[in-house]
């Protein structure tokens, strides 16, 4: 190892990079366009269901139950329909994905009998759509009813009984306003690092080798640690400012709350950044053609970032043999440090885990490439 | 130090043999009267196919030796071997005194390579390129200002020292090439078709530098297609089909591998004298060269006063054979051809 050859072999990377109009677009635009796409296209809260109404008795009670759907803010009312068959025919059109029915004789049945049916119907094509839909109007029912049977006890002169009932009083931690964009963007920063991360360094030995420039690299006393640890000192610089630009706009532009300490977050994304620049730096040892390896690095980066590693399927609803695969899923690491040091302000004490996982990878990997290369054409 | 007489195309500001600002081959080379380079049954088989078959060689220093032969003879791959990018398959080399496939990197520190393909960084510029390779040899930053001025103005780049390579002319990127692969000043040096695709001017001055080198004690394999820069090396081995056919000096290639005398005669049509030659008795070879054959004739056969008349014979117009002093084109195309006489003549 000789401090010499990696400074020659960094800085020659850092002035061909400089002069690659396609590096540079990868190193800076990508995390960029990535950022805005990802952090504004990606929300798995429902808001404004679009819901028709049919409203049969168009009562002043029925109203009250309509009016709770609006203003819950879970719901819009797309149309207000006279007929089974309009609704039949809205929800066909995709113009509403629940309804709610309210029958003619509602105020009175539930003056004389206490309670009175309400029939919600669900456009179930879109199954977690529906779910969430459907726990809302449950919701939204629960609401009325409180408020239906405080009336009606009122009007009797009794208070309502609350014995034998259990009251639940939910207090969610963390996320306190339940936004999903909380929960994601963290994901979203650990996505855009691992793709760019690996698209960076898949180039830097297939360019060689395409070039031709390899064969007189070779012929030289530079051993295969001082190459990979010269090309991949200028990537790694890269990957940290491009870590900072997408962590300060998930900070600053998005709002995400930021609880932990800023050391923590260098530490891990630092180790982060030495796992997928490892990984591409070893497609690019492999794989001799610059399309093939950024091909594949695309495809080792992108499939396990946004299917395994938690940012958007939640890991624990899988079955169990992909639970334990996602285990080898290097990005799953990361997208739950970034949420425990965001969310919880997890320090390094409480991520030993994952970090360890991380740090095991980049041990991993690192070995490989620096083996990988050979000092030869056959 | 030996100190030859060398001429210089090149206004480089050079003086061979003074002590500053030159090559000088490294004193670390460890024997001093064993040859620099040493094959010994070097073999090199691909799947089968035998790209270099058990090559023997011995270059001593300062030599140039040229490494001729058609394209695919198993130039490139001998030279790939001897720099311990490939493995011999068979066989062994010692190149400055460092066993090619057990101590590749040993022999990496004693070597200066230019690839077939220019292989600098077309997207760094001329100073650039020197700094990363003089980092790569780890020239101390005491000689580098020196050998870098060298370099460039060695490669005649001067004042351009800010351009990129990938702008420059053909020959200026090879003597920059060149320049490159001596920056860590290495005993040997290899030289792969250092000339492809350079104009003539520039390959005389590029055979000029080479010889400033070998003045300097350094030695050097260079391999080349064009004949007329086998005439530059003192020795040349001829390759052909992975197999060492000759190796001498262009003088003892010319006097000795014909086999007989080489005469020239114009005749019309050439077709035909060819094919009426070709199984003529004493007749070693026939071939074109321009608009007249060359014919080697074995003592015994035909005479050479007898030639115009035994063509006459098969209908064929023939001027007198006059004896000409063969050419080293004519040697190869002597050597080159031999085996396929054996199997493919009708």
């Amino acid at each position: 190892m000789n401090l010499r050859r990696c400074y020659a072999l960094a800085f020659k990377e850092t002035l061909q990079i400089w002069r690659d109009p396609r590096s540079l677009a990868v190193a800076l635009l990508m995390p960029l366009m990535q950022m805005g796409l990802l952090g504004y296209g990606v929300s798995l809260d429902i808001k404004h269901v679009p819901l028709c109404v049919y409203d049969q008795e168009n009562s002043q009670e029925s109203r009250a139950v309509v009016n709770r759907f609006v203003s819950s803010g879970w719901f819009s009312i797309s149309h207000n329909l006279d007929s089974q068959s309009a609704i039949r025919n809205a929800m066909d059109r995709g113009e509403c994905s629940a309804a709610i029915i309210v029958p003619v004789n509602f105020s009175r049945t539930l003056a004389v009998d206490g309670s009175a049916p309400v029939q919600a119907i669900f456009d179930a094509t879109d199954v977690n759509t529906t779910n969430i839909a459907l726990g809302y109007t449950q919701g939204v029912i629960a609401s009325a009813n409180a408020q239906i049977e405080a009336k009606w006890a009122a009007a009797h002169g009794i208070t309502p009984s609350r014995v034998g009932q259990v009251d639940l009083e939910p207090s969610t931690w963390f996320n306190e306003t339940l936004d999903s964009r909380n929960f994601i963007i963290p994901g979203v920063v650990a996505v855009i690092l691992a793709l760019v991360g690996a698209q960076l360094t898949s180039l830097t030995v297939s360019r060689e080798w395409e070039r031709g420039t390899m064969e007189q690299l070779i012929s030289t006393p530079v051993t295969s640690l001082e190459v990979m640890l010269g090309k991949l000192a200028p990537y790694f610089v890269i990957g940290l400012v491009d870590a900072a630009f997408c962590l300060a706009s998930s900070i600053f532009w998005f709002k995400v709350p930021f609880r932990g300490s800023f050391l923590t977050l260098f530490v891990t994304t630092a180790l982060f950044s030495v796992v997928v620049l490892g990984i591409g730096y070893l497609i690019s040892v492999r794989i001799r053609s610059q399309l093939g390896a950024s091909q594949i690095a695309l495809l080792v980066t992108m499939l396990p970032t946004t299917l395994l590693s938690g940012y958007t399927f939640p890991i624990d609803q899988m079955p169990a043999i992909i639970r334990a695969i996602s285990y080898i899923v290097y990005p799953r690491y990361y997208v739950t440090i970034l949420r425990s040091i965001f969310l919880k302000g997890s320090g390094l004490s409480n991520l030993w885990a994952p970090v360890l996982g991380l740090l095991t990878y980049a041990v991993i990997i690192l070995w490989l490439a620096s083996r990988a290369f050979r000092k030869r054409l056959d | 130090m030996a100190c030859p007489a060398v001429s210089t195309g090149l206004d480089t500001g050079i003086v061979p043999c003074q002590g500053e600002g030159m090559i000088s081959a490294d004193s670390t080379v460890p024997v001093h009267d064993a040859p620099v380079i040493l094959t010994r049954g070097l073999t090199k088989t691909f799947q089968g196919f035998m790209a270099v078959d058990h090559l023997d060689l011995s270059l001593d220093r300062g030599e140039v030796v040229g490494f001729i032969g058609p394209n695919g003879a198993g130039k490139s791959t001998t030279i790939r071997m001897l720099c311990g990018l490939l493995k011999p398959s068979e066989g062994e080399a010692f190149v400055a005194g460092f066993n090619v496939g057990q101590e590749p990197e040993k022999v990496r520190e004693h070597i200066g390579y230019m690839s077939q393909k220019f292989s600098l960084y077309g997207d760094l510029t001329v100073r650039e390129n020197l700094v990363f390779f003089g980092g790569i040899y780890r020239v101390s930053r005491r000689d580098m200002g020196e050998r870098m001025a060298f370099a460039i103005s060695m490669a005649g780049l001067q004042g351009r020292e800010n351009t990129l390579v990938q702008t420059l002319a053909g020959g200026w990127k090879q003597r920059l090439a060149l320049g490159c692969a001596i920056l860590h000043r290495p005993p040997v040096l290899f030289l792969d078709e250092p000339t492809s695709g350079v104009e003539p001017e520039a390959r005389r001055s590029f055979w000029d530098l080479i010889h400033e080198l070998a003045a300097e004690g350094v030695t050097i394999l260079v391999s080349t297609h064009y004949m007329d820069e086998a005439e530059y090396c003192n020795r040349i081995a001829l390759i052909d089909r992975g197999k060492l056919v000759a190796l001498g000096s262009p003088t003892e290639l010319r006097g000795h591998q014909l086999g007989g005398d080489l005469l020239e005669i114009g005749c019309t049509p050439l077709g035909a004298a060819l094919k009426a030659l070709a199984g003529a008795p004493g007749v070693i070879e026939a071939a074109i060269f321009g608009d007249k054959l060359h014919v080697v004739l074995a003592k015994g056969g035909l005479a050479a006063a007898d030639l115009p008349d035994f063509l006459a014979g098969k209908g064929i117009k023939a001027g007198p054979a006059s004896q000409v002093t063969p050419s080293l084109e004519d040697v190869f195309v002597r050597l080159v051809s031999m085996p396929h006489e054996e199997g493919d003549r009708t």
